[in-house]
């Protein structure tokens, strides 16, 4: 039992890690139809400039924030420079360039920062949290309220802004969304600039957790991509909830089976959405007629 | 309101268009008739910015459009309402009223609504549907009810009669022209040329990119050559 619950929290905590990647995903995949495979990159930014600019004396809020603008900056640099020119190839040709920023950004992490793995002071102190025989770090309950902050926020900005659905309608028609008044470009650098900082915020909270170094980036929007596809991708609410069921599924396998299986979970459940329901768990079936 | 001069455009080297005149004056319903693949769809896209222009000039308002994107063009009162209806099939047939209003968060916006509710009352029925669920004629009701959200004083019409039933048709062609009433200037471009003639104030007739026949709808829908041609008598 004890260890169950155990299990539990473990998987609660890195889900909210994918969850945060998926959340990542989704409001590009809504702009755009694109999926980013460069999440994990900002994941990894997110964690190596608050390290970097910690270690160089700048407080720690101060150094998270100033890594989250900057991870912005990243993204907005990527749709203009790699992704806009592109604009009028097919998405798989977007989904590739997006696979070619990731190892370009890997690639410069490497050089500018170091290949150490770093990690930050966890944010309320190391000592265990008790409950009913399992422990909890409090560092964990910071991922997760991260988590459900950023899905409630995005949960509110599509289903409540303008803005929110201007995205959504960018995504669906991208000429009638311009002809009703939407700056499309626009909604573009705005979606990447935002997924990009929520990318960055969970390298910032889950650093003190799992340590961060150039490559952690990979695993990651792997990872997040399996979540988002459980769920049901560009939705909030499945990014949420494939995130959770995936870290869950992933710390059972490595408690009851064997750890080394751990990483194989992920990919066992891409395989078996593509295979029994592609749409995921909350995707909507696309209906259209001509 | 609205002038074209010498307007030529191209799909990769290949003109379509080589160098349309065409005025429309304020209040005017103006119809751009012709068969298929004679240009009336691009020439609507060039107007809208959707399309690049190649050659010749449009202005709208007395302002040049020349350097105007697409999503700027609507602030200045020119909305079109696209060939295929183009609808954004994935959201609520009120968040495609909505977006429609896009450049808008007054009190009008509401009002704007139950207007446009008022005209297609079925859409007010189907509001918090998919509106890619809806019928080929309700899209085309809210295709035309969303380009009317963004409060257009021009409205550049593609084809609303495409594939529909006779008695939606004349719907429509009866709330193209009720627009007269609401103070906005038209053009629609059709294949159905004589439903198009019939309410129109003045038409054009385009062939092969350029416009062949101009003047008065009434008279057009009389002259021998178009009958002959579009009206199959």
């Amino acid at each position: 039992m004890d260890a169950l619950l155990q299990f539990i929290f473990s998987g609660m905590t890195v889900g909210a890690v994918y969850a945060l990647v998926a959340l990542g995903f989704t409001i590009i995949y809504n702009a755009s139809d694109v999926v980013n495979f460069a999440q994990g990159e900002f994941v990894m930014l997110g964690g190596m400039i608050t390290v970097f600019a910690h270690q160089a004396g700048m407080p720690l809020p101060l150094a998270a924030a100033m890594a989250v603008v900057a991870a912005a900056g990243g993204g907005v640099a990527l749709n203009r420079l790699a992704i806009e020119p592109a604009r009028s190839a097919p998405v798989v040709s977007l989904i590739i360039i997006t696979i070619g920023a990731s190892i370009l950004i890997r690639g410069a992490a490497r050089l500018i920062f170091d290949k150490q793995l770093h990690r930050l002071p966890s944010f309320s102190g190391d000592t265990p949290i008790r409950i009913m025989g399992a422990t909890i770090l409090p560092q964990s309950l910071w991922v997760m309220g991260g988590a459900v902050a950023v899905f409630i926020g995005l949960w509110l900005f599509f289903s409540r802004t303008l803005t929110g659905k201007a995205v959504l309608a960018t995504a669906n028609n991208r000429i009638a969304a311009q002809l009703v008044g939407i700056n499309t470009r626009w909604i573009m650098t705005l979606s990447f600039g935002l997924s990009a900082a929520i990318g960055a915020l969970a390298g910032v909270l889950v650093t003190p957790i799992t340590l961060v170094s150039y490559d952690v980036g990979v695993a990651l929007a792997l990872k997040g991509f399996a979540a988002a596809m459980l769920g049901g991708m560009g939705n909030p609410r499945g990014a949420l909830l494939g995130g959770i069921l995936l870290g869950l599924l992933e710390s059972m396998t490595a408690g009851y089976l064997s750890s080394q299986y751990k990483d194989a979970v992920a990919f066992i459940v891409i395989l078996a959405v593509l295979f029994v329901m592609p749409q995921g768990i909350f995707g909507k079936k696309p209906v259209e007629r001509v | 309101m609205l002038t074209v001069e010498g307007l030529r455009s191209r799909y990769g080297r290949i003109e379509v268009l080589h160098g349309v005149n065409l005025q429309v004056k304020p209040g005017e319903i103006v119809t751009v008739v012709g068969a298929n693949g004679a240009g009336k769809t691009t020439l609507l896209k060039c107007l809208s910015g959707t399309q690049p222009v190649s050659g010749g000039s449009i202005s709208f308002r007395g302002q040049s459009l020349a350097s105007v994107p697409a999503h700027g063009r609507l602030k200045l009162g020119l909305a079109q309402s696209p060939e295929g209806r183009q609808i954004f099939s994935n959201l609520t047939v009120e968040e495609n009223l909505r977006l429609g209003a896009f450049l808008y968060t007054d009190d009008r916006v509401a009002q704007d609504m139950g207007d446009a509710f008022a005209m297609f009352p079925v859409l007010k029925e189907k509001r918090n549907l998919p509106a890619g669920g809806l019928s080929g004629g309700q899209q085309q009701m809210l295709a035309i009810a969303r380009a009317l959200m963004g409060r257009p004083s021009c409205l550049l019409l593609d084809e609303p009669s495409m594939g529909l039933a006779p008695l939606l048709v004349a719907q429509i062609f009866e709330v193209v022209t009720s627009l007269r009433d609401r103070q906005v200037t038209v053009l629609l471009v059709e294949q159905n040329a004589y439903g198009a003639l019939k309410i129109a104030d003045r038409g054009y007739v385009m062939e092969t990119g350029r416009i062949t026949i101009a003047g008065p709808a009434g008279d057009l829908i009389t002259d021998p050559r178009i009958r002959e041609a579009y009206l199959g008598t």
